[in-house]
């Protein structure tokens, strides 16, 4: 019988809620021990604004689900994650050092870090937001609202912790994300892809690129339809780059200073609300009360 | 008069063939500012009110302050009820003032009120008159009531321009398409346009192609330069340049000129502004940069 030839699969973006090939037609190749074992897209610019323009568009369906909702589907994301499990710890074992315990101990903390966020969905609000005491026959609250369309970019390592340790929070509090995966390891954002389509996540709440940071860190910063940017693992040049081109319509720039890639299994810094606050605006409101 | 037929297949895969060019850097913005000034700036909504259209005409007139170099659009295009207000609030831009008439949308009212319509509009001032045809006339064979109503409605107009919509998407075949087309440039249309917007499919290349081969071939039997006016769903920037690269490719560079090619747009503007924008400041608008209309 003759050797089966595998068959190597060809990762696409994320975007809008559908899988499209870049507009720029670029391709990279994932290698691991000099073998190729995937393609990819290398996202340009265009793809990049398309992604805003799906994003903004989610934006008001999201924002208004109800708070309970935005956690069940995180939380399906966080099944569908667990299914295909031995999927990314392959994908990462195979890319990243470490080897297959270092991904496996990686996909079930994203799994968890998921489901902590999850479970903050219908609770930040009353960590962060408060009712305050005034004089006189009023309530008083203070609310957090979503800041909007955030871009996240993601540290090199841990691929996929890294992500989901960024977007869990973006979307529990009802953003929706543009989202520039690990440069360096890159197949963990393209296999996401697929659990964020499988799993009631409605359309152009996250969009995913693959691509270089060269291309795209200015337009991510500097697009004046984006509110926010989630930043980890920047050089002080990149984080430059983020600011000023975050002054032009003063968004709100949010660098996580992480250490080492070990750091972001810690759940007391990274599945704490603190994350949820950094995206979410806050609107008091005066109510007459009652007799 | 010759009867052409139209092979679908082939129209429909020569008007994609167009969407393969690529226009970068000057082109692109010389493209971008030609599309803006041959736009025809619509509203047509039960809910227009004078503020909405007064708020339309000086984004006709300017359409982008701050950024150099942006022409005005070609015309506003309102109901007749609006023309007046439009006249005045356009006055002095060289901004032209077009009025949809004859029962517009439908077209199913007696001819002497559309006719009556006609006048009035032409009466408030209107520079340029977008007619409907009876589509139920020409579906059910009643070729020559069409033509006639062309013909009279083109008197009615005196001296404004005359825009005939044929309303492709309720004409089922490009052969119908051709017919109609071939119909209004030999009843005196100055223009003919697609379609009201008020039906889908709207505007597509195919059915664009079509009507722009009428119009080449009826500039070579009689030496007559028709007009052509997409209108409906074209949306983006993009694609608005995928058009102007079809009218030259088909009937050549004195087509492109807003007296000889329109966009019937709403949001299609917008987009070609940001655009615009990013060209000029290497950054891209925001939702609440350009208005929604």
């Amino acid at each position: 019988m003759s050797e089966r030839l595998p068959v190597l699969k060809t990762y696409k973006l994320y975007l809008g809620g559908a899988f499209p090939r870049t507009e720029s037609g670029r391709s990279q190749v994932v290698e691991s021990a000099g073998q190729p074992v995937a393609h990819l897209c290398r996202a340009s610019r265009k793809d990049f604004r398309n992604a805003v323009v799906a994003a903004r568009k989610a934006l008001s369906g999201w924002s208004a689900r109800s708070a309970y909702n935005r956690g069940q589907i995180l939380y399906r994301m966080a099944e569908m994650l667990e299914g295909k499990a031995t999927e990314f710890v392959q994908a990462l074992a195979a890319t990243v050092p470490g080897g297959e315990e270092r991904a496996r101990r990686e996909v079930e903390a994203a799994v968890d870090r998921l489901v902590s966020f999850a479970g903050w969905a219908d609770k930040y609000a009353q960590v962060l937001g408060c009712q305050n005491p005034v004089e006189g026959p009023y309530h008083n609250f203070s609310l957090p609202e979503p800041t909007g369309v955030v871009t996240i970019v993601a540290p090199d390592e841990p691929a996929l912790l890294g992500l989901i340790g960024q977007l869990a929070p973006v979307l529990c509090s009802g953003n929706v994300a543009v989202v520039l995966g690990s440069e360096a390891h890159p197949l963990a954002t393209a296999i996401l892809g697929e659990v964020c389509a499988t799993s009631d996540v409605p359309a152009g709440v996250v969009n995913l690129l693959t691509g270089f940071r060269e291309e795209l860190l200015e337009q991510f910063a500097a697009h004046r339809d984006v509110d926010a940017i989630s930043a980890a693992g920047v050089s002080a040049e990149e984080r430059r780059t983020l600011e000023l081109g975050a002054a032009e319509n003063l968004k709100r720039v949010h660098v996580l200073e992480v250490a080492a890639a070990e750091d972001w299994f810690e759940e007391a810094r990274f599945a704490s609300p603190e994350l949820i606050e950094s995206f979410v605006e806050i609107k008091t409101l005066w109510h007459p009360s009652a007799s | 008069m010759l009867r052409r037929t139209v092979d679908r297949v082939a129209a429909d895969a020569r008007a994609a063939s167009f969407r393969t060019r690529s226009i970068k850097k000057d082109a692109k913005l010389q493209g971008l500012r030609l599309v803006v000034s041959m736009t025809d700036l619509t509203t047509l909504e039960g809910k227009d009110s004078p503020g909405k259209v007064r708020g339309l005409c000086r984004k006709a007139v300017d359409p982008a302050p701050g950024i150099e170099g942006v022409p005005s659009v070609a015309a506003v295009c309102v109901y007749p009820n609006h023309v007046a207000l439009a006249k005045q609030a356009v006055a002095g831009s060289g901004v032209q003032v077009a009025s949809v008439a004859t029962a517009f949308p439908s077209g199913q009212a007696p001819l002497d009120l559309r006719l009556e319509e006609v006048r009035r509009v032409v009466a408030d001032g209107t520079d340029e008159v977008d007619m409907v045809i009876s589509r139920g006339a020409l579906l059910a064979g009643r070729t020559q009531q069409v033509a006639e109503e062309i013909r009279a409605t083109k008197e009615a107009c005196g001296s404004a321009h005359l825009k005939v919509i044929l309303e492709t998407g309720e004409l089922e075949t490009y052969d119908l398409v051709r017919r109609a087309s071939d119909l209004a440039m030999e009843a005196g249309a100055d223009f003919i346009k697609t379609s009201t917007g008020k039906v889908a499919p709207a505007a597509t290349m195919g059915v664009t192609l079509v009507m722009l081969e009428a119009i080449r071939d009826h500039h070579r039997a009689t030496g007559v330069r028709i007009g052509m006016k997409p209108a409906g769903g074209i949306k983006s920037a993009k694609e608005a340049l995928h058009y102007l690269v079809m009218v030259k490719e088909t009937l050549g560079d004195a087509w492109l000129s807003p007296s000889l090619f329109r966009f019937g747009a709403s949001s299609l503007l917008n987009d070609v502004l940001i655009q615009l924008r990013r060209l000029d400041t290497g950054v891209y608008a925001a939702h609440y940069d350009v208005s929604k209309e």
